[in-house]
């Protein structure tokens, strides 16, 4: 079933054709083509609400799309059975917003955690593992914690070191730079960077902060009303000349992306609110 | 009026559809048991958050309605002489309706929200999300021992509530108000059956505990992954679950005893 | 002493005592303790009225449980009731079989059970064996209405 990567190497491991996701009246996604080359950091960009998060979900065959289709590694994920499909997941990590450490569990045993589910190894094989991954996110020393004791920054760190801990082939992040401060956002970007180059992960990289994203992509979608709107290197999106994605990059209160939710007029509304 | 028609109708569907996840979910609990015969360690921590944390609350409970029984029953009972039947009134109500009952009321009040709640946040903040991209099944990881669990707990607890309620309506009738305590005990021995009272009684209670831990999960499994989704969650719970014991209890009774 | 082992203490205790309260309940509280578990032997006795006799009301000599009231059927040859006894196996062969079957009640209103009085014979009850000679049920209603009828009949032979 694995291929070895060398004979697939210009194969992209994330292939997306078509994809279409409603979720009520409103699709989501309307006819998404997205690559996600092997090795590298793609980061994925949009405005909230352009269902980022739904993305990594339908990658990861939490959600089904209702058209369109999803490959990783050769496999199409929504075609796989559920023994399949937990077996491709186990080579997935994916670092969610709040962290989602099992609470009642400590640092040790969070990042434990899929070790103890899904291998053999005998527990003093784990502790060595375990402590190599913290090493990895510098929460070596914070092992012993519970997660309620631990900072924003800290706890997506020990959910980094928990993705990473059945050395996946990729880790999808999903909005990792959200409500951090300066340091820990640094120290996050350059963990990101690292974990990838090092270990030769792919990563996907979902935000709407662009200096942090710009500054580590490879490549970088950017996504809005279901459908890619751009794509390219940082460089040639900085440089490009869609009157969106300069609106989205540079931050521009008003463009393309309206600064008013679509109303009547205003002399209109506030007329008729004196009629009745 | 097909206004109306359109929404009853809509509720229908919606209720509908929600039953049929809730029978889908107790599928996948009772398929987890595998997991739960292999690892036996999740049953025990949950035994623990859902049996020993309710011990106390059913013990008081137990004793204090045991002691209120004797006392109102030795105010009607003696009216016609009939003292000597406290010991076997006290227990027939206790093992019959009370035990299961209220064992059932206190185990959704104290254990049942506890676990919607925690259900609840383990989805809101991400954590059942978590464990399914780590190719862990949270429903039969997390939601099948919490359930074995209460099915477990609930006739132990049930059990120890009526034991607790005898010895509390023996405390205050032989005690406090005089009564024969061989009258007391005969009585109670003579009248009660193995096969009819108690037996019954613990069928009643294994259905209590069923539905009262499978409303407690379905809800916190099944809530707006909110703050606020999450406190209704667990008022719903209370109050479904009470609702679905004391119905139950009308026709298990009507066909244990009727 | 770790926090997981102090965790399957509790769960042993609370097992513990669950299965301890199960057990209170068969043995101390309800009738699974002093229930006679061996065998039995049957013997039928026919009354012109049990009023409120039940199934496994019980069965004394001298006051002394012997059995328990197995089965009640009303059989429409004779019009009077069949009441089959379970009688332990430890009485077989000791009771004479032209005993007195009656029908008692514990107390003035209290619950009602047969009492067998031994008769002097050599032969003794078996496995269906018929108890001849039966006494009914005292019915109150009747008793009241035979007392008041001779209270009258007294009044009419002094006048």
């Amino acid at each position: 079933m694995e291929k070895s990567p060398a004979d697939n190497r210009e194969e992209p491991l994330v292939r997306i054709r078509g994809l279409r996701f409603r979720r009520g009246e409103r699709w989501i996604f309307d006819g998404l083509d997205i690559d996600i080359p092997r090795g590298a950091v793609t980061a994925i960009m949009g405005p909230s609400g352009t269902g980022k998060t739904t993305l990594l979900k339908l990658i990861g065959g939490q959600l089904v799309p209702d058209e369109g289709s999803i490959e990783v590694d050769g496999q199409n994920v929504h075609a796989l059975s559920t023994a399949e499909l937990y077996r491709l997941r186990m080579r997935m990590g994916m670092l969610f917003q709040s962290g989602a450490l099992l609470t009642d569990l400590s640092v040790f045993d969070n990042v434990a955690f899929p070790l103890r589910e899904h291998t053999r190894l005998t527990e003093s094989m784990i502790r060595k593992l375990v402590l190599l991954k913290l090493e990895a996110v510098g929460l070596r020393g914070a092992r012993d914690l519970m997660p309620a004791e631990l900072s924003g920054g800290m706890a997506r760190r020990v959910a980094l070191a928990r993705a990473i801990a059945l050395d996946p082939m990729m880790i999808m992040y999903d909005e990792p730079f959200t409500g951090q401060d300066p340091i820990s956002m640094g120290v996050l970007v350059q963990l990101i960077r690292q974990l990838n180059d090092a270990a030769r992960l792919t990563s996907i990289l979902v935000s709407h902060d662009v200096a942090e994203t710009l500054q580590i992509a490879d490549r970088v979608y950017v996504i809005s009303g279901g459908r890619v709107i751009e794509s390219g290197t940082p460089a040639e999106l900085a440089e490009s000349g869609g009157e969106w994605t300069r609106q989205f990059i540079q931050g521009l209160p008003d463009g393309p992306v309206p600064f008013h939710y679509p109303a009547p007029p205003l002399a209109d509304d506030l007329l008729q609110g004196a009629v009745c | 009026m097909l206004n109306l028609l359109g929404d009853l109708g809509a509720w229908g569907l919606q209720a509908l559809t929600r039953l049929g996840r809730a029978h889908l979910l107790l599928l996948a609990m009772l398929r987890g048991l595998l997991e739960i015969l292999r690892r036996p360690r999740l049953l025990v921590d949950q035994l623990y958050s859902v049996g020993v944390l309710t011990l106390l609350i059913i013990g008081v409970a137990g004793l204090f309605v045991g002691m209120v029984l004797a006392l109102q029953g030795y105010n009607v009972l003696s009216r016609f002489g009939g003292e000597t039947a406290l010991g076997f009134m006290v227990a027939a109500s206790l093992v019959r309706e009370l035990g299961p009952v209220l064992t059932a009321l206190l185990f959704a009040g104290r254990a049942g929200s506890a676990l919607t709640a925690e259900i609840g946040l383990m989805k809101a903040t991400e954590q059942l999300s978590g464990l399914e991209m780590m190719a862990v099944n949270p429903e039969h990881r997390v939601l099948a021992p919490r359930f074995f669990a209460g099915l477990i707990a609930v006739p132990m607890l049930a059990a120890l509530f009526s034991c607790l309620g005898v010895l509390g309506g023996w405390m205050v009738g032989g005690g406090l108000l005089g009564v024969d305590q061989a009258a007391f005990w005969n009585g109670m021995q003579d009248g009660i059956d193995f096969n009819d009272d108690i037996i019954n009684g613990v069928i009643k209670s294994l259905v209590f505990g069923f539905v009262c831990t499978w409303i407690a999960i379905f809800q916190g499994y099944d809530c707006v992954p909110t703050s606020e989704g999450v406190s209704r969650a667990t008022t719903r719970t209370v109050v479904h679950s009470s609702l679905a014991v004391l119905g139950l209890d009308f026709v298990l009774t009507a066909l244990m005893f009727g | 002493m770790n926090r997981k082992r102090q965790i399957e203490i509790w769960v042993g205790v609370f097992m513990a005592i669950g299965f301890a309260a199960l057990f209170l309940l068969a043995m101390k509280i309800s009738n699974l303790g002093t229930a006679y578990s061996g065998e039995l032997f049957h013997v039928t006795a026919r009354f012109d009225n049990i009023g409120g006799l039940k199934v496994k009301a019980p069965v004394t000599i001298a006051g002394v449980e012997v059995g328990r009231v197995q089965e009640i059927r009303y059989d429409p040859d004779d019009f009077r009731a069949v009441v089959v006894l379970g009688i332990q196996d430890q009485y077989l062969g000791k009771i004479p079989d032209d005993s007195f079957a009656k029908i008692l009640t514990a107390g003035l209103l209290g619950e009602q059970y047969i009492g067998i009085d031994p008769g002097g014979s050599e032969d003794t009850l078996k496995e269906g064996s018929e108890i001849g000679i039966t006494q009914s049920a005292l019915v109150l209603e009747e008793v009241i209405g035979q007392f008041i009828f001779g209270k009258s009949q007294e009044g009419a032979g002094t006048e």
